[in-house]
Parts: structure tokens; C-alpha cells; sequence
């Protein structure tokens, strides 16, 4: 033991002498991981999300003048807090599996030494990549993942900046209930989940919360996101008949579903797709005019020309070459600026120090590229300021229905498909 | 029986149709050469590729993706024999495992690399609408991937068990020396079992992409089923893995349907449990 940490001072002395240890440098360098789906069947979620990275990496550390004039960390230069460190973005393949991305969290906390993590898309994931980092005293920034546990561990070093699957249900059973009082057949809801974390615990939620809003659920059905088929289950819906059906899915399975509905011929009334694969740009470019009228949640819509918004979602579009930001994107690129954010605060690359920084961040709407109400974490690391619209697909867009106060569009029902 | 049930078995069986046919290359290599193509996940994925390319490029269905996916992974098949599989037999057993894995994630990541992760689809009235017949509804797609798919594997069959070229390929499985003695050419009739594999699981892989979603992945989750289905039907039975296909198309149905789509594959596989149990060779398998 003692030998060890006179290994690992030696060690530390050496790289000081050679100029690593510097911490006054002017290139300074401070790495921040990702660990996420980049292959399996979440891999193209991921890979926008990797673009979302590199661009905001390279908005902090070779600026961009239309945003330097709303966001101050814009202007380029890299961090002004740690006189001009660049961002370096460590991002790596969590492949789909809890052990993966447990296994990558560790690997970028311990070799690449890292100052934070934002991880990891997948609320399993997320679940097992967060304990390493609570070990080791990382801070530990979760953007979209929504199962509602996460929060619930007494974890010190976990923050999330997402709206989580109890704002999505309460928003969800406000807006059905409206339907119902302008004169819409609410009377039977299915709701349809893939089966892991995520599925499970937003379906679980969703259920409660439509039990205490009086909005009847009338099946539930379960399945396995690897499905090679759906058709019974569609068979199964076919059957019952219910006016409003919701899915929880990842991409692979929503085109599944989406494909197969269409193959029956069977729609309801009011599809709500939970966000998930049904938003990932993949799935709308796949899937064509299915998708028209489809429902969904979502914290992104792109704003009046001139927001912070709608600035990021052109550079977006440039980077990905046609594709805007999405709801995941959106949520992705506003994690890291928070991340940012904090460490240009905090004035060091030091873990306890970006914690601290975390824990008094306070955003307002305006510098936010997500529609959350703000930024600004409770002691559970949840951001109680968080928040979702409702939108609806039109000619391939997501845009914004619910609530009257932010919605762009009139709300078009019953769901048009095919 | 409800119409809705009738609708759940027939898609069943279309859906097992097709997994016979996936499942054939597979069955058909170990049946040759007792060598576990680990890679064939990867050539059903590029087969579905060479269809989706075809359709960008082209515009062309699958009357011009079906033969041109033959093609393709047949001489794909014939190149991973001469370069890779003909090396590594000579290896020890892990030897021959591993080189087959490798070469899937080669082809998986390669995929990854020139495609990209996205997720590509083919338009669903592609082949055809769907029709209903007799109320079932029937979509044009699994019709004729299920039909090509019965026809492919059953003429696969017949060839080896009633042709000449058939008998010769059995006797090199046999006993490759005595065959060689008999003048037949050993590297030859294996390289046209790498062949015919290959062009049947490209056939396979053209058809499947008219109604499931490509993806440089999507060969990770038809794998499995191609392994279950093979073993269940007997390593190296084109005829086992028809009807192993048929059975577990069947039974994934129903139980999804009655039971829940979760608990599918538990039926499927205590299923698949009990035919070892009783048959370690499988329903076909050679003891």
C-alpha cells in the first residue's frame, strides 16, 4: 500500500517536472467522457449524440460569433474560467450493455482520467455506469435518461438535466384529459414497452399517473426490444381496439411496430410515441409518411430565428448534413454546456470543485437549447427545473402542440399515418 | 378458433419460412465440414445491404436484389473459404471458432464504417400491397419471403440428398481422404458448400430487407435465431432446420400472442431444452 503511493507520488513528481502537472498552462486540455451507444441497436441515437459533442466542443474552444452574443462561453478561446483550457471530449462505445458501459466509465475515469462524465442514453446503463463514478468521486451528469430510480440512490456525484418520466406522465394525463373534455374518446389506453429499465419504469409511472388522472388503462403490454417479429402483439392490439395507444420503444422496435401496423392495418385514434426511438431521426427518415400525426414528447423545438436554439440547431444541421437537433440531441448538447458551464466555473479540473460548481448551477431559459423552464439541481442531482412539450409530426418534424403557451401548431387529430 | 388466432399461426408460419431459410447456409456448412460459421449473422446483413444498395442506386425491387445478393455473398462465401476457412481447419477447434467470430465483427464494424449506424428501410409496397384472403390479411413481402423460402430450402434438399454433385459433396463430409481417393476434389466441393451457403443466406438477406429494418447490427439479433433453429433441427439437416424454422415461427407466435411477448422466448427455448434433452442431435440430426 505504502509502496504504492510512494510509486504513484514518484510518478506524479516526474510528470510535474516534465510539464504535465502544470496546471497554468495555456493550453491546459480538460477531458470530459462520454461513454455512449455508438454500435448496437442504439448505435445511430449515439452516434448523433457524439456530433452533438464535437460540436459543442468546438463551439467553446473555437467560438461562434451569432451565439457569442446570447452565451458567453461562445466566444472561443476555450474555458475563460481556466484561462482558456480547451475541451477535449473522451467518447467512448457503451455497446448497448450495462457491463460495457460500466466497464467504459471506469476505463476513461482511471486512464483517460477525465474530470466529469456525461453518460450514458440508456437508463440501465446509466444505472451501472453512474456507481463506478460514485466510486471514484467523478462528477456524473446524465442528460436524457428518465427512469425515475436513478435519483432515488442518495448518490453525491450524480446529476441529471433531463425532465423524468413523472413530468412526461403529468403532461402526458393534463393533455389527454383535455382531449376528453373537448369531446375525444379517451375511454381505453394501451400501453406497449420494451422491457428493460426503461420501459419498465416509464410504463410503471405512466400507469400511476393515469390511475390518479381517472384515464383508464386498459392493457399493458411487455416486450423485448431485440424482437425479430411483433405481429401478435399488433394482433393483440388489433383486438382490443383502444382509442389511445402509447409506446415506449428504442429505434429498432419502433420500426418494427411502425411497419407492422401498417402491414395490418390497424391505427388508433391517438398514437402516442413516448419520445425514445420513435424521435430518433433515423426512425422519422425510415419510416416516411407513417409517421405523420404521430405524438410524441419532446424537450427540443427549434425557436425563433436568433435563439440560442435556433442557432445550434443550423450549426446542427451542418454538422450532420441535413439532420436538425432532436429531442436526444438537444438534450445531449444541452448536458454538456451545463457540464461546461460548471467547470468554467468552478475554475479547475478538480472533481469536488466541478461538484460544487454543479450544485449551484442556475440557468435561464434563454441560454438554454432544450425548452426545460431552467437549470437547477436539487439535492439529488435532479434538475427540478425541467420540463417537456408536446409535438406532433408534420411532413417529417417534430413540432411543438401542448401546452397552448409554447405550441407552434394547432394539435391535428385522429392520427393520419397511411 | 378466432380469425385473429388463424392470423397469428399463418404469420407464424410465414415468419418460420423465412427462418428456415436464414437458417440453411448455416446447417448446410456444418453439415459439410463441421465448421460453426459465426459470421453468417454478418452475410444475412450484408445480403439485406445488397438490396437496400440496389434500391437506392437502382430503384430496383427484389427481382433484381434477390439474384444480384446471390451472387454476392456466394462469392463471398467462396472467398472466406479460400482465404480464411481453409486455413484455420487445420487449426485447433478454437482456432476455427474465433476466425469465423472475427471475421463477423469485420464484417459487422466494416459495415459500421461504410454504411453508417443508421437504421435503412426498404418502402413497404415494394413488392406488392397486402391482401386478404379468406379474412387473413397477408402482406405481399412475407409472402414471397416465405415462399422463396420453403422453395430455396427444399430445393437445397433435393440437391444434396438426390443429385450427383449432391452425393459427392456427402462423401467429402464423410471421409474427405476416401472421396479424394475416388476422384473427388475435396476444396472443391467444400468451397461449393461455401457457395451455395453463401448464395442462399444472401437470397435470405434480400428478402428479409423488404419488411424488417437494416442495420450493420441487425445480423447480431437474426443470428441467434439461425443458431437455435439449426441445432433444434440438426447440425447439418437442410430439412430439420425447414422444419425447426416452421415449429419456432409457430410457437413464438402463438405464445407471444396467449401468453406475452416477454415469456416467447422462454417457450421457445424450454422447448428447444427438451428437444436436446431427448435428441441431443436434433429432430433431424445424424446421431
Amino acid at each position: 500500500m505504502i509502496k504504492a503511493m510512494r510509486r504513484t507520488v514518484a510518478a506524479f513528481a516526474a510528470l510535474t517536472l516534465l510539464g504535465f502537472g502544470g496546471t497554468a498552462g495555456a493550453q491546459q486540455v480538460v477531458k470530459i467522457g462520454a461513454v455512449y451507444p455508438l454500435s448496437g441497436n442504439s448505435a445511430s441515437t449515439g452516434n448523433y449524440a457524439k456530433m452533438a459533442f464535437e460540436m459543442g466542443a468546438d463551439i467553446i474552444n473555437n467560438g461562434n460569433a451569432e451565439l457569442a452574443k446570447v452565451m458567453p462561453l461562445a466566444k472561443g478561446g476555450g474555458l475563460p474560467g481556466l484561462k482558456g483550457a480547451k475541451i477535449q471530449m473522451v467518447i467512448a462505445d457503451n455497446q448497448g450493455t450495462p457491463a460495457a458501459g460500466q466497464n467504459q466509465a471506469l476505463r476513461l475515469i482511471t486512464e483517460e482520467k477525465v474530470a466529469a462524465l456525461i453518460c450514458c442514453y440508456q437508463s440501465g446503463i446509466t444505472l451501472t455506469a453512474s456507481a463506478v463514478a460514485e466510486r471514484y468521486g467523478i462528477p456524473f451528469l446524465n442528460a436524457e435518461s428518465v427512469a425515475a430510480n436513478l435519483t432515488e440512490r442518495g448518490f453525491k456525484w450524480f446529476f441529471r438535466t433531463t425532465p423524468v418520466a413523472a413530468d412526461f406522465a403529468k403532461a402526458y394525463s393534463t393533455f389527454l384529459n383535455e382531449q376528453k373534455t373537448a369531446g375525444r374518446k379517451v375511454d381505453s389506453i394501451a400501453i406497449v414497452h420494451e422491457n428493460t429499465e426503461y420501459g419498465n419504469s416509464v410504463s410503471s409511472v405512466l400507469a400511476d399517473a393515469f390511475g390518479k388522472a381517472k384515464l383508464p388503462v386498459t392493457q399493458k403490454i411487455a416486450y423485448s426490444a431485440n424482437s425479430t417479429d411483433v405481429q401478435p402483439q399488433v394482433l393483440q392490439l388489433k383486438e382490443k381496439n383502444p382509442d389511445v395507444v402509447i409506446f415506449i420503444s428504442y429505434t429498432s422496435d419502433a420500426i418494427l411496430y411502425a411497419k407492422t401496423m401498417k402491414e395490418l392495418n390497424w391505427k388508433p385514434a391517438i398514437l402516442i410515441a413516448d419520445d425514445g426511438g420513435f424521435n430518433d431521426p433515423a426512425f422519422v427518415k425510415a419510416m416516411g409518411s407513417v409517421t405523420e400525426g404521430l405524438i410524441s414528447r419532446s424537450v427540443f423545438a427549434s425557436g425563433k430565428p436568433g435563439s440560442v436554439a435556433a442557432i445550434l440547431d443550423d450549426l446542427y444541421k451542418k454538422k450532420t448534413g441535413g439532420d436538425g437537433l432532436d429531442d436526444v440531441s438537444a438534450r445531449v448538447l444541452q448536458a454538456f454546456f451545463v457540464m461546461a458551464e460548471a467547470i468554467n466555473k468552478a475554475g479547475s479540473t478538480d472533481p469536488a470543485k466541478i461538484r460544487d460548481a454543479l450544485r449551484a448551477v442556475e440557468m435561464k431559459p434563454e441560454q438554454l437549447v432544450a425548452g426545460y423552464d431552467g437549470v437547477k439541481f436539487d439535492d439529488k442531482g435532479q434538475n427540478v427545473q425541467a420540463s417537456t412539450l408536446i409535438t406532433q409530426m408534420r411532413n417529417g418534424n417534430y413540432v411543438s402542440v401542448w401546452p397552448k403557451a409554447r405550441a407552434t401548431h394547432e394539435l391535428i387529430l385522429p392520427y393520419k399515418g397511411w | 378458433m378466432s380469425m385473429t388466432l388463424v392470423q397469428v399461426v399463418v404469420s407464424g408460419l410465414l415468419l418460420g419460412a423465412v427462418y428456415a431459410l436464414f437458417s440453411s447456409g448455416l446447417t448446410l456448412i456444418w453439415g459439410m465440414m463441421n465448421v460453426v460459421n459465426f459470421a453468417h449473422g454478418d452475410f444475412v446483413m450484408l445480403g439485406m445491404y445488397t438490396a437496400v444498395m440496389i434500391w437506392t442506386a437502382l430503384g430496383g425491387g427484389p427481382w433484381a436484389s434477390v439474384p444480384a445478393a446471390a451472387m454476392l455473398i456466394a462469392t463471398l462465401g467462396i472467398a472466406s473459404y479460400f482465404l480464411l476457412v481453409r486455413h484455420i481447419m487445420r487449426g485447433p477447434m478454437l482456432a476455427q471458432i474465433l476466425g469465423t467470430f472475427g471475421l463477423a465483427l469485420f464484417l459487422r464494424y466494416g459495415a459500421l464504417w461504410t454504411f453508417g449506424a443508421n437504421f435503412k428501410t426498404l418502402p413497404d409496397d415494394l413488392v406488392g400491397h397486402s391482401f386478404i384472403l379468406a379474412g387473413i390479411r397477408f402482406e405481399g413481402a412475407r409472402v414471397l419471403a416465405g415462399v422463396v423460402g420453403l422453395a430455396v430450402t427444399l430445393a437445397l434438399h433435393l440437391l444434396l440428398t438426390r443429385t450427383a454433385i449432391g452425393s459427392r459433396m456427402l462423401a467429402v463430409s464423410e471421409d474427405a481422404t476416401a472421396a479424394q481417393l475416388m476422384g473427388i476434389r475435396p476444396q472443391r466441393m467444400q468451397a461449393l458448400a461455401w457457395g451455395m451457403a453463401g448464395a442462399a443466406t444472401g437470397i435470405a438477406g434480400a428478402l428479409i430487407a423488404t419488411f424488417f429494418y437494416t442495420s450493420p447490427t441487425v445480423g447480431e439479433t437474426l443470428a441467434i435465431v439461425a443458431f437455435v433453429t439449426v441445432s433444434f433441427g440438426g447440425f447439418g439437416s437442410v430439412l430439420g432446420a425447414l422444419v425447426a424454422g416452421l415449429i419456432i415461427g409457430v410457437v413464438e407466435s402463438l405464445s407471444a400472442y396467449l401468453i406475452g411477448p416477454v415469456y416467447k422466448d422462454v417457450i421457445v427455448y424450454i422447448l428447444f431444452v427438451l428437444v436436446l434433452w431427448f435428441r441431443p442431435q436434433g429432430l433431424m440430426g445424424k446421431a
